[in-house]
């Protein structure tokens, strides 16, 4: 009995202090499964951490999720690409600055046979309509993320109401882009998507990108540095040396050196 | 009739009984659902060594041991321990008529019931060796209780029961279905304990073995106590019309 | 039906490999799991004990209560948990969160209900045959449930395997306590979600094997132990 009771408290110890083992110096980054599916932290923050000897601990959420978690206090750091919101979230006090870091764009694909007849096209918004118009399948991310929120835009500038039809062609799958492109390419509908999940993607079935180029697919990402003054317990000193890094020679050098099959899939253009 | 003194050690009550007894039942009601079992119960069980209760089935003599323990409670009246007004449940030692035993070795099932008891841990080793030495029981003390033959079940039951050194020991048909060898087994426990002070009280249908243990005999019938006599007298020349009955092997009513 | 195949390529190229990564994720999957059944049953075993003797007003509807429990869906426990343990919340300042340990508390909340109410019906069971006994030895409540525990130890392992089994296929409250962060807070399943979420369903699906086979050698070797302790027992 006793033999069991101290194999059960020894496990319990590794258990709970698990985590007591970890670096000292570390911060929490809240950012998207976007970036987090690219593969670019993969790339970036072991670089990062080689040169300052902090660990980066990155919460991939939605964009929406992201910015309240560190609303919260969750993170020390967000990485987002949804502008709009990202001022606001310095406005409202959350964030001391908003700051460019890199781009990319967003592409539209779909299924090898094309229903709606848009490959190849170089107009977003005129595509979206020819979706709309032949009630072709479209998978919506559906969760406040930029991505979606990009979307958003798009619709409403080709004059469609995606509500009245969601059920029906217009999809909303309310997940990541990763599960939002596995039920797309599952039930051959199109989906708007940023390049780098896309490059990434490991189901890509018979699809393939549709519209690309259109200079509205652009796809800004921001750094914020989370306000100490609404968040005591953020790790500025900490997070200020990511954020710095990231916009720094160094650190946008090894955001561009970021390819996957050739292929860059963020360009850097912090200060530009 | 050997080993008196190391039967003294183990067996004699750990604390005084005589002081409790009398026992008294005082109007006592007890009811089973719609079925009222006692009406208005008087009872008096003495000091005599072996008080065996017997009586028809249905009479209510298991229920009268359960009242004793305090298993039961009765709804009207009550159960006197002569000056005490609650049973002493810690000085009771009960063998049921169906053995109970935990799902461990047979050292296991005394140990337990002496840690239970309160008996101080370095002391329960030999207190359960000495018992299954009192039992011939030393050779099975690491098997499974329950893979024991019936009758080695029901005296495991019985050392456990002796193992917090109880003042009262009570048995409810003990070997009723036990062969001749298991039976005289444990009436020879049953004989010592009696011998160390333990007052003893047993349900029996065994007219041998009430001749062979008990001193008196209280006669019970339909919630009633019709009789109560020295042993031999009562199964020579029982007191009661019923009981003769009984004694003959006649359907009572 | 290509991704199937190439999905035990992929498993026994991983487990071939012995992938450090892997080996990471499959340690730290167990660790969390080993401590909250631990913790679980030390909870559970207890409560389901004291249920199954207790008699008192309202009995049944804990019962019936602790017994739909079971059924706490496991995203919602996540996210209950991260609201008390983010910064935001009342033990914020504990900075449990994103953190194994509170994957541990997630799924201690999600597991110490099968565990009571699975051990509360087994010994419940077990005491009706044992009640009259007890109380003509005139043991108390703590001794009560003392005997019933020890004696229905075998029955109560398969409770604790029960358990086991939900903490170890979870992946709804531990992704959002603990972030699924690399080399921090990433376990089997929530890496399986992460690959399926990267299109790499043939990885996914590997990964997925390699933590059904995990699964049976634990209960073969917990069913191994158990057979040679009750041989044991009685030498």
């Amino acid at each position: 009995m006793t033999k069991k009771i101290r194999l059960v408290t020894a496990l319990l110890a590794t258990g709970l202090f698990a985590h007591a083992h970890a670096a000292d110096k570390f911060i929490i980054v809240q950012s998207t499964t976007s970036t987090q599916n690219s593969g670019l932290f993969d790339h970036l923050l072991p670089a990062f951490k080689a040169e300052t000897g902090i660990e980066v601990r990155v919460v991939a959420v939605g964009t929406g999720q992201a910015l309240k978690n560190a609303q919260n206090c969750d993170g020390d750091v967000v990485l987002v690409h949804a502008k709009a919101a990202e001022e606001k979230f310095v406005a409202d006090g959350y964030g001391v600055k908003r700051i460019d870091v890199m781009y990319n764009d967003f592409v539209v694909v779909g299924p090898g046979n094309d229903p709606a007849g848009v490959a190849g096209s170089k107009e977003v918004v005129k595509s979206f309509k020819a979706i709309a118009d032949k009630e072709a399948l479209f998978a919506s991310r559906g969760d406040d993320s930029g991505t979606h929120k990009k979307e958003q835009q798009l619709w409403k500038a080709a004059n469609v109401d995606v509500k009245a039809a969601s059920g029906k062609w217009y999809r909303e799958t309310g997940s990541g882009i990763g599960a939002t492109l596995n039920t797309g390419v599952g039930m051959g509908a199109y989906v708007l998507a940023d390049r780098a999940s896309w490059i990434a993607f490991g189901n890509k079935g018979n699809f393939k990108i549709a519209v690309e180029g259109d200079p509205t697919l652009f796809n800004q990402y921001g750094v914020i540095a989370v306000n100490p003054a609404k968040c005591p317990n953020v790790r500025t000193d900490l997070g200020n040396t990511f954020v710095n890094w990231l916009v720094s020679p160094k650190g946008q050098a090894t955001i561009a050196a970021y390819k996957k099959n050739g292929d860059s899939l963020f360009f850097p253009n912090a200060g530009k | 009739m050997l080993k008196m003194n190391s039967d003294l050690a183990l067996l004699a009550p750990a604390k005084p009984f005589s002081a409790h007894l009398p026992i008294q039942f005082e109007g006592v009601h007890l009811s089973f659902g719609k079925h009222l079992i006692f009406s208005s119960l008087n009872l008096e069980i003495g000091a005599q060594g072996i008080t065996a209760i017997m009586g028809p089935n249905g009479a209510g003599k298991s229920l009268i041991l359960r009242l004793l323990a305090g298993l039961l409670m009765p709804e009207q009246g009550s159960v006197r321990f002569n000056t005490l007004s609650r049973v002493p449940r810690d000085q009771i030692g009960f063998v049921f008529q169906r053995p109970v035993l935990l799902r461990r070795s047979v050292q296991d099932n005394l140990l337990h019931a002496l840690a239970i008891a309160g008996v101080e841990r370095g002391q329960r080793p030999f207190r359960a060796d000495a018992l299954l030495e009192l039992g011939g029981m030393q050779h099975l003390a690491k098997s499974p209780a329950r893979k024991l033959s019936g009758g080695e079940q029901q005296r495991l039951t019985l050392l456990r029961a002796l193992a917090a050194k109880p003042g009262l020991l009570i048995l409810d048909e003990p070997s009723a279905s036990l062969d001749p060898q298991a039976t005289a087994l444990i009436e020879n426990i049953v004989l010592r304990a009696s011998q160390c002070g333990v007052k003893v009280i047993v349900v029996t249908h065994d007219q041998g073995q009430a001749a062979r243990l008990s001193d008196e005999v209280m006669f019970v019938h339909k919630g009633r106590v019709h009789a109560i006599q020295a042993t031999h007298e009562f199964l020579k020349t029982p007191a009661s019309r019923e009981a003769k009955a009984y004694l003959a092997g006649e359907l009572l009513i | 039906m290509q991704d199937f195949s190439q999905a035990f390529v992929q498993a026994f190229t991983l487990i071939g490999q012995a992938d450090p990564t892997l080996i990471d994720i499959i340690a730290l999957s167990l660790q969390v799991t080993f401590t909250a059944v631990s913790i679980a049953c030390l909870l559970g075993f207890p409560l389901g004990a004291a249920l199954a003797i207790g008699r008192f007003p309202g009995r049944m509807a804990f019962v019936v209560f602790l017994n739909s429990l079971m059924g706490l869906p496991p995203v919602v426990v996540g996210l209950v948990i991260y609201l008390f343990l983010s910064a935001a919340g009342p033990l914020g300042f504990l900075q449990l969160l994103y953190t194994p340990t509170a994957m541990v508390i997630a799924q201690v909340v999600l597991v110490t209900p099968i565990v009571a109410a699975l051990a509360r019906q087994v010994i419940e069971d077990l005491y009706s045959e044992y009640d009259e006994m007890l109380r003509a030895m005139n043991a108390s409540r703590i001794q009560t449930i003392c005997t019933l525990i020890v004696d229905a130890r075998y029955s109560l392992l398969t409770s604790a395997l029960a358990g086991l089994g939900r903490a170890l296929a979870e992946v709804g409250a531990v992704i959002i306590v603990g972030g699924n962060i690399a080399n921090v807070t990433r376990v089997m399943t929530t890496t399986i979600a992460l690959e399926t979420s990267k299109g790499e369903l043939a990885l996914a699906l590997g990964l997925g094997i390699i933590l059904i086979v995990l699964s049976i050698l634990i209960n073969a070797g917990l069913f191994l132990l158990k057979n040679s302790a009750q041989k044991r027992a009685y030498a």
